[in-house]
């Protein structure tokens, strides 16, 4: 007996470990449920990180584009109008206005980690008798590549993007017979065109995007799409990704341009984020109640095998609150030792399924994140739980009639 | 005059009062009992004996009469406070020993020392063994109490009873379950621990042997004292 530790501390260890199986098959339980819950959260935290990475770094946070335009109805005169059915207009690919002077408005804002303008627009690119309809994207590259690492996405070339050079996509390159080095000809819709040459091919992961994606030099798309010195879009990214769309409204409020954010563009990821974790919080509720139910299910027993020692120490002078104290603090040791247990399997069971679960490149499924905050909140909430849970059979033990007690 | 350790007047208990099964079990039993004294409370099954002590032992409430400890009236304690007078006031012995089972002979001993200073400490340890020692079981210390002979484990029961130096031990036949050799060790041990430290007994026992080497014989019959 150790003399720093109370009376309560020392009747429940000894009650633990006297009752040695039992013990063992309740945190073991406990070890189960715990570590499943941590596998669960860490490897859905890895996925969602992994997921964001994924989004975040083949697409910009906020996209500024030229306002809609809009038809008026046509005024006859004060309180008079004609034509009241009005026919939406189609949008004509416009410069942002002032887009120079926006640009350097959002490289002052202090949240905003990278600007950069661009020009897109549909072209056909053509080499010997094959053409096909491309998306032509000019860039800056030193802050483009900020913002999409498009050299990361490289399988041939050295992404090199002067203003004669392009880089396509691989399908685009197969389906033109072109490669790495090759000339090929982007016509816009009047025909007018430039000659480049393939300096990287890139693919994106998907055949639809490989096969109609281009980046040339920003001044390159300007002339080809005839919009000299403008700009259809500024990409920027923010420090904190999910303010996004808080930072996008700011803007839009601020300046004369439609601001978007990932998120508004991406409310499908962020619908299925969400229908995760409320599923993830659902196992975890069922999870927790049952290891609850399993702690009391056991303390109820030890209660009654109990009951004559309990019955022998109310005897000699114990206190009703110190046997409350005995069986809750019984509740929470477990909770405890099964979380410690149950993070230390769920962080190998994630280690060992990471090591396993590979992409169909080799690449890592997701990334190992084991915060430590999770698994200090696991074992804090799974202690509570424990006491918790402790609180009925205590009750019970610390109301026993000693004389009942001791007769059995 | 002796001082008075223990007086009980006018008591009675009854079970399911107000109901149809209502059951008198002890019917106006006076009591007292002196320091130093060494009674034997006899009597057949079912006669009340065992509810008498339970109710000397603050273990239960009389349904009406009066119980003094040392001239403090029982009547009007709290629950805490009684728990206390028990803890400081009164040893039992059992007839099964009730032994924690979980824990060492000496930590046994210890028990309500630690339930009453709520830690542990050299000197609560020091206490106990000389306790062990006195019912010459020192060697057995470190056993689990699970481990000992029923013997052993009543005389590790006796020492547990005296380890907050009461001034009243109630045995409930803690020889019931021994051999004769045994019981008559226990009897012995606890005859010893009356006269060295003046300490009173209350022991219940239907070995009229026993009970004949006591200082005082009193028989209760159907709730009732008789003799």
């Amino acid at each position: 007996m150790n003399n720093w530790l109370p009376f309560e501390w020392i009747a429940s260890v000894r009650f633990l470990r006297d009752g040695r199986m039992q013990t063992l098959f309740i945190v073991s339980g406990i070890a189960i449920g715990v570590g499943v819950i941590v596998f669960m959260s860490a490897m859905l935290a890895g996925l969602e990180a992994n997921f964001i990475k994924r989004v975040l770094t083949s697409q910009s946070q906020i996209q500024l584009l030229p306002l809609d335009q809009v038809a008026r109805t046509l005024r006859n005169g004060k309180g008079e109008f004609e034509d009241a059915i009005l026919q939406r207009p189609a949008q004509r690919v416009l410069s942002i206005d002032q887009w120079p002077k926006i640009r350097d408005r959002m490289l002052a804002m202090p949240e905003v980690t990278a600007v950069s303008p661009t020009m897109a627009g549909s072209a056909l690119a053509i080499r010997g008798d094959a053409s096909r309809a491309v998306t032509v994207t000019g860039i800056e590259p030193a802050s483009y590549f900020k913002i999409v690492r498009v050299p990361d996405y490289l399988v041939a070339g050295d992404g090199r993007l002067t203003s004669e050079d392009v880089i396509i996509g691989i399908q685009l390159a197969d389906d033109l017979g072109a490669t790495l080095g090759d000339k090929i000809n982007i016509n816009n819709a009047q025909g007018i065109g430039r000659v480049l040459t393939i300096t990287g091919l890139i693919d994106l992961g998907s055949k639809g995007a490989n096969q109609r994606v281009s980046f040339v030099a920003l001044r390159t798309a300007q002339s080809l799409l005839g919009m000299i010195g403008g700009v259809t879009t500024i990409e920027l990214t923010v420090q904190d990704i999910y303010a996004a769309e808080i930072i996008a409204r700011q803007i839009s409020a601020s300046n004369q341009v439609k601001a978007e954010s990932w998120i508004k563009t991406n409310a499908q990821f962020f619908t299925a984020v969400q229908a995760q974790e409320s599923s993830n919080t659902l196992i975890r509720v069922f999870v927790g109640m049952s290891v609850a139910f399993g702690i009391a299910a056991v303390l109820v027993v030890s209660v009654i095998q109990r009951s004559k020692d309990i019955g022998i120490l109310r005897a000699m002078g114990t206190r009703r609150g110190q046997v409350l104290r005995i069986f809750l603090l019984q509740g929470g040791l477990l909770a405890f030792i099964g979380s410690l247990l149950g993070s230390a399997l769920g962080a190998g069971a994630l280690t060992y399924w990471h090591s396993m679960a590979r992409q169909a490149d080799g690449t890592e499924l997701f990334p190992l994140i084991l915060d430590r905050n999770l698994f200090v909140i696991t074992a804090m909430i799974a202690t509570v739980t424990g006491l918790l849970a402790a609180t009925l059979p205590a009750l019970r033990a610390a109301r026993l009639d000693p004389v009942e007690a001791i007769r059995g | 005059m002796a001082e008075e350790i223990l007086r009980l007047e006018n008591v009675c208990k009854a079970y399911n009062v107000g109901q149809t099964s209502e059951t008198e079990v002890l019917h106006d039993i006076n009591l007292h009992l002196e320091k130093g004294e060494f009674l034997a409370l006899i009597g057949p099954s079912g006669s009340g004996k065992s509810t008498l002590l339970n109710i000397v032992g603050l273990l239960d409430r009389p349904t009406s009469g009066k119980l003094f400890i040392k001239d403090q009236d029982t009547a009007h304690l709290t629950d805490a406070a009684i728990t206390s007078l028990r803890g400081h006031r009164i040893g039992f012995v059992f007839q099964y020993h009730h032994l924690i089972t979980a824990f060492t002979a000496l930590e046994n001993v210890m028990m309500p020392m630690l339930v009453d200073r709520g830690f542990p400490s050299d000197e609560i340890k020091a206490r106990a063994t000389m306790l062990m020692e006195q019912v010459g079981l020192e060697k057995y210390s470190n056993n689990l109490a699970g481990n000992m002979s029923g013997g052993q484990q009543q005389r590790v029961a006796v020492a547990r009873a005296l380890a907050m130096s009461p001034s009243l031990v109630l045995a409930d036949e803690p020889t019931g379950n021994l051999d004769t050799k045994s019981a008559d060790g226990v009897f012995e041990l606890m005859r010893k621990v009356n006269s060295d430290s003046a300490t009173s007994f209350l022991l219940v026992t239907h070995n009229l042997d026993l009970a004949q080497r006591c200082d005082r014989i009193i028989e209760v019959v159907d709730g009732r004292i008789t003799a």
